[in-house]
């Protein structure tokens, strides 16, 4: 097996980590920690590509887990301000809890 | 060079999975910082060192402090959370599931494929390199995450900020029970 193979199914291990949190926790922010996960994850495919691949192309992998990371950061910080608007109309942020749209 | 790999990935595994299972908020949290660092590790182990420091200072720096302050200001009394539902242990249960069948996929694809063997030297790129390549072939990507990033930002403090007249006007919904007209 080569570093190649072992990379891979250690992002396979976090992915799935990341996605049985995503799906089994009732609280929000622990649902989007599960999301944040699966983007390591994923990060992490990339540089094992760049670094065991046939012929890398210098830093082009690099510079997709530079643009994830700085996608990611956006996301999170939406994602956390929209947990902090919900808490503040329901006083709760359980998922179960939050079934409407209503403004 | 693949002990210290297996070594990364206990402390990212182990501290990720301890994360979700974990129904401490506060320890979840700092228990995926650990994680966070050790992808950190694993970039720096894969000799990527630019991006091992960028994993650093935005997910175990910023993202870490974001979710930290999250979860004290949405923090309720503990004693509701200590009851189990049936309903979230079924939901749990299929989680596991789901991702346990995904997991087993992923890894039979990944096993049963012959990848090209690697290239015989690693490759080095340097931080003057990284930046080279940031603002002359990518530089309107690099343009439009920041525009990206400013745009998230600026919707996220609108977001979350307080708006206090209609705090006060029109109470929630969820929180009061709805009175009934005699």
């Amino acid at each position: 097996m080569s570093p190649l193979h072992l990379c891979l199914l250690i992002s396979t291990g976090l992915f799935c980590i990341g996605l049985a949190g995503a799906l089994a926790r009732s609280n929000t922010i622990l649902v989007l920690l599960g999301i944040e996960l699966m983007l390591n994850a994923a990060n992490i495919n990339f540089i094992a590509f760049w670094r065991f691949g046939p012929s890398p192309v210098a830093g082009n992998g690099m510079i997709f887990v530079l643009f994830a990371i700085a996608v990611a950061a956006a996301e999170a910080a939406v994602g956390l301000a929209l947990i902090i608007a919900v808490y503040r109309h329901q006083k709760n942020i359980r998922l179960q809890d939050s079934t409407t749209l209503k403004g | 060079m693949i002990p210290a790999l297996f070594l990364i990935a206990l402390l990212m595994l182990g501290s990720a999975a301890a994360a979700m299972l974990l129904r401490n908020l506060i320890h979840s949290a700092l228990l995926l910082i650990v994680s966070w660092a050790g992808v950190a590790a694993f970039y720096l182990w894969a000799g990527a060192e630019f991006v091992a420091f960028a994993q650093i200072l935005v997910y175990v720096g910023a993202i870490s402090m974001v979710v930290l302050f999250a979860v004290l200001l949405t923090r309720q009394n503990q004693i509701i959370d200590t009851v189990i539902e049936p309903a979230s242990r079924a939901r749990a249960a299929t989680a596991f599931t789901v991702a346990a069948c995904v997991a087993a996929v992923f890894s039979a694809a990944i096993l049963s494929t012959k990848f090209h063997p690697a290239a015989p030297e690693a490759p080095t790129a340097s931080v003057k390199e990284i930046g080279l390549t940031l603002m002359n072939e990518h530089g309107g990507a690099l343009l439009i995450v920041g525009l990206i990033l400013t745009v998230a930002l600026l919707g996220a403090t609108i977001l979350a900020a307080t708006d206090r007249d209609e705090d006060q006007s029109q109470p929630s919904d969820a929180a009061l029970p709805p009175k009934e007209t005699p």
